[in-house]
């Protein structure tokens, strides 16, 4: 650790004024690796989904237009259900439900253990502990089981697994913050800020969230693979979305009934779902390996 | 070491506190009591009968009495009484615990055997084919959820091998070959993840190891490369493989609910996830703390095994 008598010319300025911006997005380097670039890319083709999805859609993903179990043909691209729905328009719409189950459950997580993460580092002393056992206990647990625990005594439906995955979820991210918080309060612009009596809070959003922004975003990208898996796990065991909304687990859970007759039903949600986590998941390496060099894998 | 092992066993004690708190604090979200649940709703029950019952389970007394009799009756072998099969939880438990586990067992043996060797292979050729397939399973393991191997390996066998899993699970200890024919798909689909997660750990931790001077050193002294890579890299590689498979057992557990469930495997997963169908809470109370309690039981043993073979550990 530097001292006051150093005489470190180049490190003055980088260590005594925080970051202006939150964060620099190398998005070049970010696609310019073949990783980066397919993760970019069906993250994108996920919100084009979500967003255009009644444009895209060729029918109607609740009503049931057409005969029962067809195999794909040029109607029905991906074939009909158990109910003669469109699989495709169903997988479009399902974009809508992964999206928002991604987002409300990733802002809980990252609103209940950020905030515990930032004070548990902060503070320290009991505050720390506290917080600390706390996430132990929640870590303490199989996520799903827990996941499952919750979101059936809450009584299941789309909104209380996003509530449970974003609960179960917010114990990592309090864990995940709270070191790079540690290692932020060792530096000279946090001692300064303390110095001319800044209010903690100032300190916390403006000093550290800026500086610990990187292994944060890394996180949250996983964390929204993390929180679709779930979610189609929930609603594959039918503890998640209900029926007739298109949750890509709930086609698979009530589809695989009909699987030997037709396929498609089970095929082209677990499909859907897969592409959704892996697109997540390249995201969230390439985000790491562009924006945390020291946690580089190789 | 003995010192060691005592502080990691009192580190314990809170942890296991604390989710007996989370789990019964959980069940107290519940809509509506116990009592409430068994009654049939067609046949509505009397009040001072309810009263009388409440009383039976102890309702009416302060919540810390309630947490605390229930906690002294686990400590006791006592998980309470199933409310829809009249059997006490714990001989629920250990009747399906048998299942769990071996799935459980498997899919790690598994696992290790083919993500170990690939790992290093990977490590060793970087540039090879073994490396871009080990690539690929990473992200491939990671990515595709289990239930959904799990559906496709059912109906890839059903529609090409015509093969039909048996309804009826049967013991490993009587019937050997039908048990590993029955568990061979619900062990293969939940290895996926793990195979990935293992694979890449041990890819890093060699790429790491065969780095260090020492390794440099083995070379000098003109060790073929075999020995090099298994002896003396592989070795020291194994430490953090060894906590990842600690650690990934959460997933695993988690994953053989739903495993459990696609395959009509009889488990711990299994008996949770029917009790949650079915509104049994003592069950599920009972499943779910059973779960967690072994889970860090379970790290607590490799963290054990861990500093057993890495004496640095217990000096820090």
């Amino acid at each position: 650790m530097a001292t006051y008598q150093e005489v470190r010319l180049p490190a003055v300025d980088r260590g005594t004024r925080p970051p202006r911006r939150l964060l620099r997005l190398p998005l070049g380097r970010l696609v310019s690796r073949p990783t980066g670039a397919i993760g970019v890319g069906i993250v994108l083709l996920l919100l084009v989904f979500a967003v255009a999805a009644p444009l895209l859609a060729p029918f109607d993903p609740i009503e049931q237009p057409g005969k029962r179990l067809l195999d794909p043909d040029s109607t029905y691209l991906l074939g009909t259900d158990q109910f003669g729905r469109d699989i495709l328009s169903r997988i479009i719409y399902g974009a809508r439900v992964a999206l928002m189950v991604g987002v409300i459950s990733v802002s809980i997580a990252l609103a209940i253990g950020g905030t515990l993460g930032l004070i548990s580092g902060f503070y320290l002393g009991v505050v720390d502990t506290v917080v600390q056992r706390v996430v132990d206990t929640m870590l303490a647990f199989p996520s799903l089981i827990l996941i499952i625990a919750i979101s059936s005594v809450l009584g299941p439906s789309m909104s209380t697994a996003m509530l449970a995955i974003g609960l179960v979820q917010s114990s990592g991210f309090a864990r995940i913050v709270r070191g790079p918080v540690l290692v932020v309060m060792q530096e000279q612009y946090v001692e300064a800020a303390r110095a001319i009596g800044a209010h903690p809070f100032t300190i916390m959003y403006r000093y550290l969230l800026p500086n610990i922004a990187a292994p944060l975003i890394v996180q949250t990208t996983l964390a929204f693979s993390g929180a679709i898996l779930a979610e189609a796990g929930l609603s594959f065991l039918g503890l998640g979305t209900q029926p007739p909304d298109p949750s890509w687990g709930t086609m698979l859970g009530d589809g695989r009934k009909f699987m030997e007759l037709a396929p498609a039903v089970a095929v082209f949600p677990g499909l859907a779902i897969s592409l959704a986590v892996l697109g997540f998941n390249l995201l969230g390496d390439a985000l790491r390996d562009v924006l945390d060099p020291t946690l580089r894998r190789r | 070491m003995g010192n060691y092992l005592l502080r990691r066993l009192v580190q314990v004690v809170p942890t296991i506190v604390g989710i007996s708190i989370l789990v019964f604090g959980l069940m107290r979200f519940l809509p509506g009591d116990i009592v409430s649940l068994m009654v049939n709703p067609d046949n509505p029950m009397p009040e001072d009968q309810r009263e009388t019952l409440r009383r039976m389970f102890g309702l009416n007394e302060p919540i810390y009495v309630q947490y605390l009799r229930w906690v002294g009756g686990i400590a006791r072998g006592d998980f309470g009484v199933s409310l829809r099969m009249s059997t006490p939880v714990t001989s629920l438990l250990f009747q399906r615990l048998g299942v769990t586990v071996e799935l459980a067992l498997l899919a790690v043996a598994f696992s290790a055997l083919i993500a170990v060797p690939l790992g290093v292979l990977a490590a060793v050729r970087p540039n090879g084919i073994s490396a871009l397939s080990a690539q690929v399973l990473g992200l491939v393991g990671l990515s595709f959820p289990s239930f959904w191997i799990a559906t496709m390996l059912l109906l890839v066998s059903s529609l090409y091998f015509d093969w039909q899993p048996e309804l009826i699970w049967i013991s490993p200890f009587d019937d050997p070959i039908a048990n590993a024919q029955q568990m061979f798909l619900p062990v293969l689909s939940l290895s996926l993840a793990l195979i990935a997660v293992v694979m890449r750990m041990t890819r890093s931790a060699m790429l790491d190891t065969l780095s260090q001077d020492y390794i440099r050193t083995a070379r000098a002294k003109g060790h073929r490369e075999r020995i090099v890579i298994w002896r003396h890299a592989f070795k020291n590689a194994l430490i953090p493989v060894m906590t990842v498979i600690g650690l990934q057992i959460g997933g695993l557990l988690g994953g053989a609910v739903v495993i459990e469930q696609i395959f009509g495997l009889p488990g711990i997963g299994w008996l949770i996830l029917n009790a949650i169908y079915q509104r049994d809470y003592p069950v599920v109370q009972g499943g779910v703390l059973f779960v967690a309690v072994g889970f860090v039981l379970i790290n607590l043993l490799v963290d054990l095994l861990y500093s057993y073979v890495n004496p640095r550990i217990r000096y820090s």
